[in-house]
């Protein structure tokens, strides 16, 4: 569903993505390793146009993504993304951020989106708190509107950037059991995390970046029980058992 | 010399008309200004070369021109090309022209002050240009633009006594007149700066009641 042909991206003279080969299949949940600086982020970000790639393809069923042409707005509604730093609208409460996208991109009818956006704030246990504004949550409750509000838009896929990043230690819990509920009923995703426990578990595949190449790629099994490659087991013992 | 109070109560209806005059002045520019730094800020953020230059140069232009300059030449220039304006709308255009420029810059701070994470999530649910300023980045450029914007508004009252230059009937120039008049220097130009005073002072207080309102909201 979202394929990646030899993609190659250059922020100036550096190159971040030297070559990159990976496909995602619908209802597949893939989960992107690596240090920082490994490129990680970057590739996710191709993948709705937030960063544009010099050369290969990146595609979603097919249709090929080009963060400059016109086409990448309607690929951006079919695509969701959450963001490490939730990112929501502090001018708008938790139910306007869930709708806003709906009802003034989508132009869907306004009351059909509250009723389904309320009962996907429902679904990430914020029934209470859909009138809130931001600043009025805490991390964890921030996370769980931008995913509902990715979720509103009844995307193909969404893509995480590193969602449980900027939450305190005891607000990941939440933000992930969200996920793997998400993971259980087949929603394709594509996510950047630090969380291995967590990989292990929701994905169908990991994705082993080391400085803009794919160290390693398979089952979450093999890459992460078994890794075959020295940087990928390097990383692991230091993520696993941190200094 | 008679009485002080009689004084001011005598001169006290012809500066009122002046203060009229100097509200109308100043709302007018206000309206207008705004309306034209919204254009240029938004052609400076629009990400497109050829929106971006031209408003960076007009501003800069008009931005290197006294007020006073840029009013002698709406009201003593335009005419001989053609733009026949009276001393009112001279003034009105020649402050507006000039508080365009800084209530632009004013308006561009904000707009770049936004958190580049607002832009993405807005791009992120498909919104295209146009709306996701709309709806999401100048919601937020307004508030953070409020205080220097508020600064404006009362720098842009305080300098529309300079178009009593071109004879504009405001209060500094009934003051002008006045105390030509009567030669009571003193009363005058007192009365004059209490009444400037009268305006400015509310203004500040409320600036500082909407922002401690917005602040409070998020």
């Amino acid at each position: 569903m979202i394929r990646f042909e030899n993609v190659h991206k250059s922020f100036g003279k550096h190159e971040v993505l030297k070559g990159i080969d990976a496909e995602v299949d619908k209802g597949q949940v893939m989960c992107l390793i690596g240090a920082s600086g490994s490129g990680k982020s970057t590739m996710l970000r191709c993948v709705n146009g937030l960063e544009d790639y010099q050369s290969g393809r990146i595609s979603i069923d097919g249709e090929t993504i080009n963060a400059h042409a016109s086409s990448i707005h309607a690929i951006r509604t079919r695509v969701a993304m959450v963001f490490q730093r939730f990112n929501l609208f502090p001018h708008m409460t938790a139910l306007q951020n869930v709708m806003e996208g709906p009802i003034h991109v989508l132009g869907e009818n306004r009351d059909e989106v509250r009723a389904r956006a309320e009962e996907h704030l429902r679904r990430v246990g914020l029934a209470e708190k859909m009138d809130f504004y931001p600043s009025a949550l805490s991390g964890g409750q921030q996370q769980r509107v931008a995913i509902a509000r990715a979720l509103a838009m009844r995307p193909d896929a969404i893509l995480l950037d590193e969602p449980t990043s900027a939450l305190d230690p005891e607000m990941v819990g939440e933000v992930l059991s969200v996920l793997r509920d998400l993971a259980q009923e087949r929603m394709t995703m594509l996510i950047v995390t630090h969380e291995i426990q967590f990989a292990r578990e929701v994905a169908d595949g990991v994705i082993f970046l080391d400085q803009g190449r794919i160290a390693e790629h398979g089952s979450a099994e093999a890459v992460l029980s078994k890794p075959t490659h020295p940087r990928t087991q390097d990383f692991l013992r230091r993520v696993t058992h941190p200094v | 010399m008679s009485p002080l109070l009689e004084r001011i109560q005598e001169y006290l209806p012809l500066l009122t008309t002046g203060l009229w005059q100097t509200v109308a002045v100043t709302l007018l520019s206000l309206v207008l200004a705004s309306a034209l730094g919204l254009v240029w800020a938004l052609m400076r953020s629009s990400g497109t070369r050829w929106l971006s230059l031209p408003a960076r140069y007009i501003v800069e232009f008009l931005r290197g021109i006294p007020i006073l300059v840029v009013l002698f030449y709406i009201y003593f220039v335009m005419p001989e090309l053609g733009l026949d304006l009276t001393a009112f709308q001279a003034g009105v255009v020649g402050l507006a022209l000039t508080y365009s420029c800084y209530i632009g810059e004013t308006f561009r701070g904000g707009i770049e002050a936004v958190d580049r994470g607002q832009v993405e999530a807005a791009k992120s649910i498909g919104m295209k240009h146009g709306k996701m300023m709309r709806r999401i980045v100048l919601p937020q450029a307004f508030r953070i633009a409020l205080p220097p914007y508020g600064n404006n508004m009362v720098m842009l009252l305080k300098d529309s006594s300079q178009v009593s230059v071109i004879s504009v009937a405001e209060l500094t120039m009934q003051g002008k007149m006045l105390a030509s008049s009567t030669f009571d220097n003193m009363t005058v130009f007192t009365m004059v700066a209490a009444l400037y005073l009268c305006l400015t002072i509310p203004l500040n207080i409320l600036m500082r009641r909407v922002e401690l309102k917005l602040g409070a909201a998020t």
